[in-house]
Formats: structure tokens, sequence, C-alpha cells
């Protein structure tokens, strides 16, 4: 982000060298060399690729990504969109997509939290609560993952059927079929309470900065709770208010071999959740930790002797820095938790990697399957990259 | 942590596809449309036969306590080497789950599949595959735990269904559901052993399959007679042995296989009189057993290839009785064509 200024006095354009035709001048031989490699990394590419074609019309192997609009006829467990066997293959991929990123954004949102407090804890001054969250590091991390989800999903399917289920609370229920909860019959009216609350939201944020930007000015510290309150909180009750205020929950109750109604978090996608937050969490927990450490003695010290609370010293002065060097290996776990969820084969959860191994199967085109898991893959470490490198960038030091 | 875990095996064996696929000397050389490698002879001067078996399907397909493959599939794969080679141990045996079987067999990983497979358009067509032979009619139902209660299968409305993904039995439980307005909540897991430990917990109230892979998973319980195999059956299934398609010389010597231990039930041939019929007087023995009609040299083969496969597996009824019988499964559709089954042998001529 730092912009040098440099001081015209010592720019100087380089010396204008005449352009030789020759072996001896360096730009020509590094433009020969560079065409040369392309040329034959491009030849290879269409050697292997026209092979590949050839090979697999002599072997009668179908090609293409036709398949994708013929009917699937797979069934899938849960989705985050509608589905049915009826829907073509591209839809039930989608439904893969969907269930990866949902386990993959949960799983980084979760392990963060829990990750970020066992790191803080194995610095507490507190030595039960220091010994223990170290134990659970060392545990965790020194065990497969796939061992891991394996254990919780064995523990998971031994809990009482259906028909026994534990009821924690009236209305929750708790089986070998999953979690069944009491959810609300979602109407045009929550969703846009729900919209009047992400309009809230930002403009709650512009009312902070503008606020900051004012006090920076004047010193005057300005209250911003009771606008985020105004409309955060008042404007979607209104709008769902003004709306009729619909509120009938769905309650789940067991009719025949399984529970009808509310919402289900399944036993596959709860054991691959919790197998992947609590083994990330692990690793998550060394590098807070980590990053805590690199902060000076020094820092903390000079942030109390200015007045500051601890608190303060921990939010203004400390996570500050100590984020630099958190960011960095921090993306690798994110990126880590979305492969991993592609372990979701292994206990029923039908992620991409499941969905498109069933599909290549069924069609028969492992290669264009395959293919399509590299992309999803690809896409989202891509993606997960550079929004981490965006922020890294925007909290790193600016230098002046 | 292996970010592909799993699904890595898979990855590799369609790597290992892409790579066969990509690299020239395959096909290329041979630029004959039928050109899809010579298994026959490629097996011949390997001096093994590669065969494709279930990970573990009691009756069908597993390892013994010393690590012996022992099974129905198993017999085939036996028999098909006897052919070839005279030795029914001239086999390497490799495990292949519902996912990967394809793959194993396309990019040659495996020479022949015998892996209650179902012979359907699409995969004789789109997969590169030929199934030369049906060497067990089958057909699709459920099981569920006496406990439950449950006769037909017509009572399961609302339940929840453990179902191994890349099966015809995946797509079978669909259509089932849908033509007979049943709703139902799957659970699809890729490894048969965890799928088959959730439907023992009770994640699931049913387990479709094949009824004869039922039938091996019943008979591998602790107690058999907790679980219940519903009457209906909801399909077809003809589980066919596989090649690789455009391959006729092998695929005839796997189909001709198939029809000589069915011939032989049919004309009393069995493992204990095959070396003794020298005498028989009907012609069509003799041409079996290869004193007449020099059949087996037109299949590539010896003379007395059929004594020696006969001799070491003995006939199709004697295969069935040894590996099925005790697992509880009935001849049904499975009985010569003359005692009102599907099996039938064209004519040893
Ligand atoms: N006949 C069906 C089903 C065959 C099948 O794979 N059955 C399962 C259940 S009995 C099996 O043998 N799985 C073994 C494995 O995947 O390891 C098909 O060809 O799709």
């Amino acid at each position: 982000m730092s912009q040098t200024t440099i001081d015209p006095r010592l720019m100087r354009a380089p010396p204008k060298r005449k352009l030789r035709l020759s072996w001896a001048d360096e730009r020509i031989r590094g433009v020969v060399w560079q065409v040369l490699v392309v040329g034959i990394v491009g030849t290879i590419v269409w050697w292997l690729w026209s092979n590949t074609v050839h090979n697999l019309e002599v072997r009668k192997i179908a090609t293409g990504f036709g398949f994708l609009t013929r009917e699937a006829g797979l069934p899938v467990a849960e989705s985050v969109i509608e589905y049915s066997p009826t829907d073509t293959y591209l839809r039930a991929l989608t439904v893969g997509l969907l269930n990866t990123l949902k386990v993959a954004v949960v799983g980084i949102v979760l392990s963060t939290i829990l990750g970020t407090v066992i790191g803080i804890a194995r610095l507490s001054r507190n030595w039960l609560v220091a010994k223990l969250s170290a134990i659970y590091v060392e545990v965790i991390r020194d065990l497969p993952l796939l061992l891991q989800l394996l254990f919780w999903y064995t523990i998971l399917q031994s809990l009482p059927g259906p028909r026994q289920a534990m009821q924690p609370v009236p209305g929750v229920f708790l089986s070998n079929r999953g979690l069944k909860l009491p959810w609300l019959d979602w109407q045009d009216a929550h969703s846009l309470a729900l919209l009047a609350l992400l309009l809230g939201a930002v403009v709650t944020w512009f009312y902070r900065r503008q606020a900051l930007a004012k006090r920076i000015l004047d010193g005057q510290p300005r209250r911003i709770w009771p606008v985020a309150l105004g409309a955060m909180g008042a404007l979607p009750v209104l709008v769902w208010a003004a709306l009729g205020a619909p509120w009938t929950a769905d309650w789940p109750e067991l009719r025949g071999f399984n529970f009808r109604g509310g919402v289900t978090v399944s036993p596959e996608f709860f054991a691959l959740l919790l197998g992947l937050v609590l083994y990330t969490a692990g690793f998550i927990a060394e590098i807070v930790r980590a990053g805590i450490l690199a902060v000076p003695q020094g820092q903390w010290e000079a942030a109390q002797a200015l007045g500051l609370h601890p608190g303060q010293v921990l939010r203004q002065i400390v996570l500050p820095q100590a984020l630099r060097v958190i960011i960095p290996p921090m993306t690798s776990q994110y990126l880590n938790i979305t492969k991993n969820s592609s372990l979701a084969v292994a206990i029923g959860y039908q992620d991409i990697v499941s969905i498109a191994n069933t599909t290549l199967n069924q069609t028969g085109q492992a290669i264009e399957g395959i293919a399509i898991i590299m992309l999803v893959y690809l896409t989202i470490s891509l993606s997960i990259s550079l929004f981490m490198n965006w922020y890294n960038a925007r909290i790193a030091l600016v230098e002046r | 942590m292996q970010p592909f875990g799993l699904s890595f095996a898979r990855a590799l064996g369609a790597a290992a596809l892409g790579v066969t696929l990509a690299l020239p000397g395959l096909a290329r050389a041979q630029q004959a449309p039928a050109a899809a490698a010579n298994t026959f002879d490629a097996v011949k001067s390997r001096g093994q036969l590669v065969c494709g078996v279930n990970t573990g399907l009691a009756g069908f397909a597993q390892p013994d306590s010393q690590g012996v493959w022992r099974g129905f599939d198993v017999e085939y794969c036996r028999a098909v080497a006897t052919a070839i080679f005279g030795d029914p141990n001239k086999v390497r045996y490799v495990p292949t789950t519902a996912q990967n079987r394809f793959t194993a067999l396309q990019s040659g990983e495996v020479d022949v599949m015998a892996r209650n497979t179902t012979w359907t358009l699409s995969r004789d067509t789109s997969l590169g595959l030929d199934f030369p032979a049906v060497n067990f009619y089958d057909g699709q139902g459920f099981m569920v735990k006496t406990a439950l209660g449950v006769k037909s299968a017509k009572e399961l409305e609302g339940a929840t269904i453990c179902v191994q993904p890349g099966t015809t039995t995946e797509q079978n439980l669909t259509d089932w559901a849908r033509s007979n307005r049943i709703k139902f909540t799957p659970v699809v897991i890729e490894r048969l052993e965890e799928l088959v430990s959730a439907y023992v917990a009770g994640r699931c109230d049913a387990y479709t399959t094949d009824v004869s892979g039922l039938a091996a998973t019943r008979s591998a319980q602790p107690k058999p007679a907790d679980h219940l195999i519903l009457p209906e059956v909801i399909s077809k299934e003809p589980l066919a042995l596989g090649v690789r398609q455009g391959d006729a010389r092998f695929a005839d010597v796997v189909r001709w296989t198939h029809f000589l231990l069915l011939s032989a039930e049919e004309f009393g041939i069995t493992q204990a009189n095959v070396d003794k019929l020298g005498n028989d007087p009907r012609p069509e023995v003799q041409r079996i057993i290869g004193k007449n009609g020099g059949l087996g040299p037109m299949l590539g083969l010896a003379d007395d290839w059929a004594v020696k496969v006969v001799k070491a597996i003995g006939n199709y009824g004697e295969v069935f009785d040894r590996h099925l019988k005790p697992i509880g499964i009935q001849r049904g559709p499975n009985a010569q064509w003359n005692q009102g089954g599907l099996q039938f042998s064209p004519p040893f001529r």
C-alpha cells in the first residue's frame, strides 16, 4: 500500500540501446528462448490432448460435457437448493458444490472462533486453562482427520433411534437421524426483514466511519449504538411487523419411521463439521498463540504506560500487530478446511467430490468429472487466497 | 493430511486412465478401430490374468482367513485363467468398489471384471465396455431389521434408506420411489463397509441393493435372523462379466468359459467325472471335452481347455452350490433353461 515517492533527481532514464538482430543480443536471445519453450510446452499439451481424444474415441468412451444436461436420477440427502432426482447432472453438481461451500464456510467461521479462544487460553496465566488447551492442541493435531471423522460419525450413529429420541427441550429431538429443530414457516416478510437488517448494517457502518472522521478533527467521541440499534434492530422489526408479523413455527413430530417438519442437522453434516472444526482449531490456536507472542512485551508495557486499559491494549495495539503474523498461515488453514471437506465421502455427506464421483461413474466420463472437481477446488482456493491477500494488504503496516 | 483423502485412490485411477489415454503407443500405433489393444495376447505374455472382483461380498468374492480369494465371481476369474493357462492360480485379484470398477477396467488395470455388475445399455455403449455373459440374474430388493415390523416395501413411506452410490441401485431406488409416490431420505455412503454399518447402527430403516448382495450381507451378520429381505424385487439386474469394448477375441474366451460351465452342467459333466468321459457316446460331450471338433483352437485355446476348466472349477451348478447355496440363495432364474430358468448356453458346435 505504501507509496514511495522517489526523488526526481535520482531518476535517470537507462541508456537507449539499439536492437541488433544477432544472437549476441541478450534481448533477442531471451525472446527466442521464450518462444521456443512456449512452443514446446504447447506442442506437448496439444499432443497429449489429441491422443487422449483419439484413444477415448477408439475405446468408445463418451467424451464432452453433454451429460451435464441429462437427468441425473441420483438421490441426494441434503441440499441447500430445491433438488429432485429428475433434475440434471448440472443441478446435482451444483447441489454438491453448495454443500461443500456450506460446510467450508461454517467450518472456517467456527474454527476461527474456537482456535482463537484456545490460542489465547494457552497463554493464560491460569495454569489449568493453559495446560488443558495445550493438551487439546497436541492430541487433536496428532490424530488423522479421517479417523476423527469416522469417530464422530460412529458416536452420532450410536444415539437412540427416532422412536426413542432424546428431547432436551420440547420440540427439539436428538436421535441417530440427526438433530431436529423447530423452524419458522419462512415467508416473504422474513426475507424482507433480513434485507432490512443488511441495509441497517451498511448504514451503521457508514455512520461509524463518519463519526470517526469527525472525531479525528474535533476529538469528540460520538455514540454509535443508538444508530446501530435503530438501523439494525428497529428497522427489521418494523418491516416484519408492517407485513403482518407472521410467526408460525414448523414443529418436528414423529410420524411413521421418522420426523416430519422442522429443520434437520444431519449426522453426516454434523460429524463432518465437528471433525473439521475441532481439527483445524488445533492448528489455528497455535497460529494465534504465535502471533500474539510475536508482539514484543515492550508494546504491552508501553501501551499500559500510556494509560490504555488491557482490553484497549489487546484491541488497539497488540492484535493489529499480531494479525500481520497470523493472517498468512491462517490462509492455508482455510484452504485446508476446504480441501479436507472432501473427506465427506467417507461419512456420506454429499459434497462436490461425492456427487462428481457418482456422476463420473454413471456417465463413465472420468476425465471430465475429475476436471470439474479440480476446477471447483481451484476456484474456491483461489478466491480464499485472493480475499486473504487483500485483507492482509489492508492491515499490513503502512510505512511512511 | 492428504487434501483429497479417500477419493485420492479414485483420483489416481482416473489419472491413470488419463495417462494411459494420453500417451501414444496404445492405440495410435494400431490405427484400426477395433484395436483397443489385444487383451488375450497381453494376458498370455504376462502369464497372469488380472481380475477385478468385489472388495468383499460373502459368497461372491471375499478373501478367506488365509487371504485366498473365494466365491462365485472368483471362480469365474479362475475359470478364465484355466482356459488360457490351464492353471486356476494364475490370477491376480484387484478389489474394486462400486465407484472405481469401470475406471479400473477402462484404464487396463484389470483385464476382466467378475464383480456383480449390472449390464445396462448406457454402460454397454458409453463406458467403453462389453458384457460378454450374464453369470447371475438378479434384481434389487430391500432389507430391514425384523424388529421394525415392516413386511413389504410398500410400507417404506417416509423411511431412511441406505444406498451405495455409483450403482444401478441408487437410480432404481429413485425410479421406484417416483413411480410409487414414496418419499424417502437417502443415506449415500461410498464404502460398502461404512454403509452396512450405518444400516446396522440404525442410521437407516432399510438397506437396498441386489437381492444377492442383501443375502450376502445378511449372512455375514452375527444374527442373520434379525434382518428380513422384503418380498418385492424392484428391478432387473443381470450381473455380467465385463471386458473392454472392441476386444472381440478376449470377449469370446470369457463368454465361452461361462457357456462351458453351463453346458457342462446341462450335460452332466462334473468335476468328478470330466476326465472319465472319453467314451461318452454323446457327440456334444465329445466336442466339449475336445475329443472332436477342434473347438478349443477356434478360441485360441488348447484342445483340452474345457476338461481342465471343469476339473479345476466344476460346472455352473457345482459352483453355485459351493458358494451361493450356503448363504441361502436359490437357483431361481439362474436355473438351466430346461429347468425353467434363464441360463442358456448356445451349442458347442
Ligand atoms: N449391480 C449393481 C450394484 C453392484 C454393487 O456394487 N453392489 C454393491 C453392494 S452389494 C457392492 O458390491 N459394493 C462393493 C463395494 O463397493 O466395495 C450395479 O452394477 O450397479
